[in-house]
């Protein structure tokens, strides 16, 4: 026996995040590591529970076993409910055959039985792979407002960048005309967010004729949304002002990770009428030990610093022994730094170890050849060994000997 | 069924009247210690990590901290079907409820203990900081035969400091108990019981009717000191870190012992961890003008000042130009631009504001009470 709900939310957690290279090699993006004790997928998450969304889709197909385990029953993000809460929803075998999730609108197809049991007005899609604080009712009141048959939520990026974004062009009520997926030449700056609330009954009968459509990519950007469009369904730009950050790169998961430490950026974590939920971690207080330089930074519990940390993020139960530099990096759980180890501008993922003296990366100013610098990444569980020097830019998923 | 299950039960506010301000609003089991914990979860998490999942807490007054605190008991994983967590509210079918001793606030909470099927009792108080592996001692006490095993530490007495300590004399060998002495006249390294006893339930059941019936009370004075040579007591050692939280220099003292790296080590060991509430809050944020030396600091707080010697409860605001020398700041303090403090225990949600100069000693550390403003 299913309740009524007036609106559910389905969060795009399948995706291989193919440019965060070595690490989502064992998990998929919403899973990998933010902000110090947060996952990506904890964002979506607790907007929906902030938002009063008490039933959460999230369907998984690549590498979701971090994933899987990390969501649970739901219980950190009060999703472990009697009637709705959070479900992982694998591509599923079917007595008429079965199939991966072959694009987004096609995950959502696969699960319209799902969307089904719960009656919904309304569905609202999400994507994992965004870092942003949003309440997802005041869209859900614009979208009754305008009576609308879908809407988008929208933010105004730079002129200059709105190329790598999928463009609403919109009238001034709202009223979207024109949808462009990455235009050379764009008309507005009103970018995609990847938020949409569809009324059910509208996209339900756009999925399946998709699905039917053997030249679609079964793709909400290159095809539902255009489909709608082109039939005058009412499709209405929500404008959103505030944070909100793509993490789908290196760089930019670097650049969302320092965003934090920013106080004129505004993503206020510490807002508690809009916290931001996770899995904690069961560990003590952090310590800082005499000697230690901690400035600019955010350490989470379990971390133990002897070292140098400067305009960095510490995850839990990180090591940090004396004489280390931690400078413009970003250090996942469990990671050990060990003495005279010099870690500038790099993301090292979880249970890294960088024995002593080693040097991984550099800073831009420091760096020979300024056009191929980058930001370094060493990958899961990785042993740097002592004196070897990782260049900036490099990507290691395999252990390094010592220099 | 389990073999040799064990019912375990916690006295939540047996030493309230010790530990005095801290404990004007709040069991000594929600007393706040390092950083993010309260005094139960070490007993509570040492009998979880000991395979007990059936654990009753009694209390007495104050105790909506606690309940606040423990909740349906999930961080320790005690939210269960069968067993897990049952808080006993004092049971008043004479009087007020409110019991002299242990031995009568079991009489309160005996129709849970009977409708256990464990077939061992483990007793224990709050009042002491250790994470103890109690399967040990579990075993121990089966294995000896003994019908009552009392959990003792090794420890250095002073004369003022024995109103609450009982000290137990045992043979060496046997380590058959032969006198348990309560507020005794001693000094020097002393076998001091824990409050941690374990006996078969119907031991525990017969020696809680027998008191009813004569209606005494106390645990110590009326059952166990009796039963020296009638029944088989033993001690047991616990040689692991301990502090007992016997009034606020104790308390100042051991927060301080934390910041010792071997004392982290035996009391959080990674396989071993100590639950508590969770809060989600965020990791602490470092401002540039940040200075911090020889500190323990849990999460949730914000540092822009200079910070020494000092244990920093979760969700603590430091402002500017902020010296903090050799305190104990507890959650949610918020500590205005300037201001200087040495030797000051905070208590929940107090504000020091503005250039505030509050200077105690170390056996003599200012305590600032809930929700004052400075």
């Amino acid at each position: 026996m299913f309740c009524k709900k007036e609106w559910i939310a389905m969060l795009l957690a399948g995706g291989q995040g193919s440019r965060l290279y070595t690490l989502t090699q064992k998990l998929a993006k919403p899973a990998v590591p933010f902000g110090g004790k947060y996952r990506i997928i904890d964002f979506p998450l607790s907007n929906c529970v902030n938002s009063d969304i008490d039933t959460v889709g999230v369907l998984t197909q690549y590498q979701p076993l971090v994933l899987n385990e990390y969501i649970g029953n739901g219980q950190p993000w009060d999703l472990d409910r009697n009637n709705g809460g959070v479900f992982v929803l694998p591509p599923y075998q079917k007595s008429s055959g079965s199939d991966w999730y072959t694009g987004t609108a096609n995950a959502i197809y696969q699960n319209i039985n799902f969307i089904d049991r719960y009656d919904p007005e309304y569905v609202l899609i999400l994507s994992g792979d965004h870092i942003y604080k949003m309440d997802y009712e005041k869209m859900l009141n614009y979208h009754k407002e305008k009576q609308a048959d879908c809407t988008i939520a929208v933010l105004q990026v730079p002129m200059e960048e709105a190329s790598r974004f999928g463009i609403m062009n919109a009238y001034p009520d709202g009223t979207i005309y024109e949808f462009e997926e990455k235009p050379p030449v764009p008309k507005s700056n009103l970018a995609s967010m990847g938020i949409y609330i569809f009324t059910w009954q509208k996209l339900r009968k756009y999925l399946i004729e998709d699905e039917a459509n053997p030249n679609s990519q079964k793709d909400f950007g290159k095809n539902i949304l255009p489909a709608m469009l082109a039939d005058n369904q009412k499709m209405v730009a929500y404008p959103f002002e505030g944070y909100w950050k793509d993490v789908g790169t290196i760089d930019s998961l670097w650049e969302a990770n320092m965003d934090l430490l920013d106080p004129k950026v505004p993503l206020d974590l510490y807002d508690d009428s809009w916290k931001i939920y996770s899995r904690n971690p069961v560990m003590p207080p952090h310590f800082v030990h005499e000697g230690a330089v901690v400035e600019n930074s955010m350490v989470t519990e379990g971390c133990d610093i002897a070292g140098n940390i400067d305009f960095s993020i510490l995850f839990a139960g990180v090591t940090v022994e004396e004489g280390a530099i931690v400078r413009d990096s970003i250090v996942m759980p469990g990671s050990v730094i060990k003495k005279g180890a010099v870690v500038e501008y790099a993301i090292v993922a979880e249970n890294v170890v960088i024995e002593e003296g080693a040097v991984i990366g550099q800073r831009p100013e420091d760096a020979a050849d300024k056009d191929n610098w980058g930001v370094t990444v060493i990958g899961n569980g990785v042993t740097i060994g002592a004196g070897a020097v990782i260049p900036p830019k490099a990507m290691i998923d395999k252990d390094v000997q010592g220099a | 069924m389990r073999e040799n299950k064990v019912l375990g039960i916690i006295f939540s506010n047996m030493h309230d009247n010790a530990l005095g301000e801290l404990t004007q609003h709040r069991t000594t089991g929600s007393v706040p210690f390092g950083g993010r914990y309260r005094l139960i979860d070490f007993a509570l998490s040492s009998m979880v990590n000991s395979g007990i999942d059936n654990i009753g807490i009694i209390t007495k007054q104050n105790y909506q901290s606690l309940m606040d605190h423990v909740g349906a008991g999930r961080p320790w994983d005690l939210a269960r079907k069968r067993g897990g967590l049952v808080i006993l509210p004092p049971f008043a079918n004479t009087g007020s409820g409110i019991y002299r001793g242990r031995l009568e606030a079991l009489q309160g909470a005996m129709s849970y203990i009977q409708h256990n099927d464990a077939k061992y009792v483990l007793l224990s108080d709050c009042n002491i900081v250790a994470n103890v592996d109690l399967r040990d001692f579990i075993n121990t006490h089966i294995k000896s035969g003994a019908q009552i095993t009392l959990m003792t530490r090794s420890a250095q007495i002073e004369p003022e400091g024995c109103q609450e300590l009982s000290i137990v004399s045992f043979d060496e060998e046997t380590r058959q108990i032969n006198d348990i002495r309560t507020r005794p006249e001693a000094k020097g390294v002393q076998d001091v019981y824990m409050n941690v006893i374990i006996m078969e339930k119907v031991l525990l059941e017969r020696l809680v009717a027998e008191a009813k019936s004569h209606d005494r009370y106390s645990l110590m004075r009326h059952a166990l000191q009796p039963s020296i040579h009638k029944l088989d007591m033993r001690a047991y050692e616990f040689k692991g870190f301990t502090r007992r939280i016997g009034g606020m220099e104790t308390f100042f003292n051991a927060n301080m012992a934390l910041l010792n790296p071997q004392v982290r080590a035996d009391l959080f060991p990674s396989e071993r961890p100590i639950y508590t509430k969770i809060r989600d809050q965020v990791p602490v944020k470092y401002g540039l003008s940040a200075k911090v030396s020889n500190s323990l600091i849990a999460d949730g707080c914000i540092i822009n000042g200079t910070v020494e010697n000092s244990v920093i409860f979760r969700g603590v605001k430091i402002g500017r130009g902020v010296i903090l020398r050799n305190c104990i700041v507890m959650q949610d303090t918020y500590i205005e631009d300037n201001a200087h403090l040495e030797y000051v225990i905070t208590d929940k949600d107090v504000l020091v504001k503005d250039s505030r100069t509050l200077i105690g000693c170390d056996t003599h550390p200012i305590y600032l009470a809930k929700g004052s403003s400075i």
